[in-house]
């Protein structure tokens, strides 16, 4: 199944009357099937709010949304867990602490009525990178490099096609993000899977997308192709700063 | 050579009811400059930062020296720690959220360091303060003193949090990730600022970070930390010339902007990295 992702005037609020707060006002952008799309900006910009209008954890949006092109209001819920997944980003706070890796992996199989519990489970550990004995861990017994690959883990074994990538390695040390990115490129290219990314590290950016949009208060100000940071080729003037900013933290000026 | 500001010898620290020690051999002097210490979460560089303000009460704490200016820390009382904790040396965290009192005013709270360690009325305090947050680039001081903390911006935070250390004129600074939590475009400008006022100012910075980039561009020189060990000592312009294979990995794991794709190196842990320093 294809999954590219349109999305054309998503705007969302919060809070009501006069109180309520635009978040996003108007939001356009498309990924390809088997991209790997970044959302870059400051925080506050509306990067981790677009994932959670995508995945319907927030489902109070208006403006059009489509995968695969069907709207996804329109396809059933258990259907929509099947295509897309989400991976957040800090591995301390996605796994339930009291929850065994193997209830937190069977509990989707369950629900889904899947067959093979045990096997699609170790194939899943072993595709992110661990041993089967894993499995009967909690994530107190392991590092914060193992729990993002067990998150990693729970997002795969429905076999979605669309990950959203919500800051994936922005908790771990660089050391631990080198192994996560290296898994993330393997999955993609196994598994042709398509890949929205928000990320704050334009050199994540640049080892793992293919395009990025910069978000600013909530508008995309500008898509960019991954060759643009080099150098920076931004015209927006926020994407030129932002660019610009990272190109002097890092030292490649 | 110039006296040091501060002066570690053989520093070991042991948490209450730990096994082994957190933070093994570590020596360093500090000069009129700014000092990185680089490691993975878990390495013990914040430990470091904390037993040079003697955070640590329930600590085991044991030296060769520690010496700070005139004073020995080893020998200091807590009651005397008092007076030179935020007065002549002193530290910025992470985070300015959790930094700050959320209830109180940051004008009054960045006051109250002045009003702590000088004898001074609250009219001479408040210009005081208003002319440190004038300092570190806050635009409009007279308004921003009277804001809560959920009403100003993390970068914004942070410089506040500067000027409440800086008042009190330290002769030493321990920032441990300051700009961890800022956006990139912020995080330039709160360095900026810190770095300007301790050149200025002949402030001994230690810089405690996990990156590797910051380090680089911002320190003088660098300790590498790795299991309460420092592997190696470097200037930070060497960096790319490490030659302790934690170092080299560590450099080498990180995504760089314009770099070919390829797999990323994953580090290799080696037990013996444990060892050797103590060997």
């Amino acid at each position: 199944m294809t999954s590219n992702v349109e999305i054309r005037n998503l705007s969302i609020s919060f809070g009501e009357g006069p109180a309520a707060v635009k978040v996003l006002p108007g939001v356009n952008f498309s990924v390809e099937a088997g991209e790997c799309f970044g959302l870059v900006g400051e925080s506050g910009s509306g990067k981790s709010t677009v994932l959670r209008c995508i995945s319907m954890l927030t489902d109070f949006w208006q403006g059009q949304i489509s995968i695969g092109g069907r709207n996804v209001r329109d396809i059933p819920r258990l259907e929509r867990c099947r295509l897309l997944q989400m991976v957040f980003q800090d591995p301390y706070g996605s796994l339930h602490p009291r929850q065994s890796v193997r209830t937190t992996l069977s509990e989707p199989l369950k629900i889904h009525g899947l067959d093979d519990h045990e096997g699609r489970m170790r194939r899943v550990i072993r595709d992110v990178g661990l041993t089967a004995d894993f499995i009967d861990r909690f994530p107190h017994q392991m590092s914060g490099g193992q729990r993002q690959r067990i998150a990693i883990a729970r997002a795969l074994i429905l076999e979605p096609s669309l990950l959203l990538l919500d800051e994936p390695t922005s908790a771990l040390d660089v050391s631990v993000q080198a192994e996560i990115l290296n898994l993330l490129v393997r999955l993609r290219e196994e598994r042709g899977l398509t890949y929205l990314m928000v990320t704050h590290d334009l050199a994540v950016v640049d080892h793992m997308c293919d395009r990025f949009a910069v978000m600013l208060r909530g508008e995309v100000t500008e898509v960019l192709p991954r060759a643009a940071i080099q150098g920076n080729h931004a015209t927006h003037p926020y994407a030129r700063e932002l660019i610009g900013a990272s190109l002097e933290y890092e030292g490649a000026l | 050579m110039e006296k040091p500001v501060l002066d570690i010898r053989n520093l070991a620290i042991r948490y209450a009811g730990a096994s082994r020690d957190s933070v093994r051999g570590v020596s360093f002097t500090l000069g009129r400059e700014r000092l990185g210490i680089v490691g993975e979460s878990g390495s013990g560089k914040s430990t470091v930062g904390r037993a040079i303000l003697k955070l640590l009460p329930t600590a085991q704490i044991t030296a060769d020296r520690m010496q700070f200016e005139d004073i020995d820390l080893l020998k200091t009382s807590e009651r005397e720690m008092l007076k030179i904790r935020g007065r002549r040396m002193s530290m910025i965290l992470q985070d300015p959220k959790y930094s700050l009192n959320p209830i109180q005013r940051v004008g009054r709270q960045v006051a109250e360091t002045y009003m702590r360690h000088f004898p001074a009325t609250k009219a001479e305090a408040k210009a005081k303060t208003l002319a440190m947050l004038e300092a570190v680039k806050i635009r409009d001081p007279e308004r921003v003193h009277d804001l809560y903390p959920h009403e100003i911006s993390g970068g914004m935070g942070q410089r506040i949090m500067i000027a409440m250390m800086l008042l009190a004129e330290p002769e030493l600074v321990i920032a441990d990730e300051p700009t961890s939590a800022l956006d990139v475009t912020v995080r330039l400008q709160v360095l900026e600022i810190l770095n300007g006022l301790v050149r200025d100012r002949g402030i001994g910075l230690i810089m405690i970070s996990h990156d590797l980039n910051l380090v680089r561009n911002f320190c003088d020189r660098v300790l590498i930390m790795f299991d309460g060990q420092v592997v190696e000592t470097l200037r930070a312009s060497e960096l790319d010339n490490a030659q302790h294979p934690y170092t080299r990995g560590l450099l080498a794991a990180q995504p760089r902007i314009g770099d070919r794709r390829k797999m990323l190196s994953v580090l290799d842990r080696r037990p013996e990295w444990s060892q050797e320093v103590t060997a």
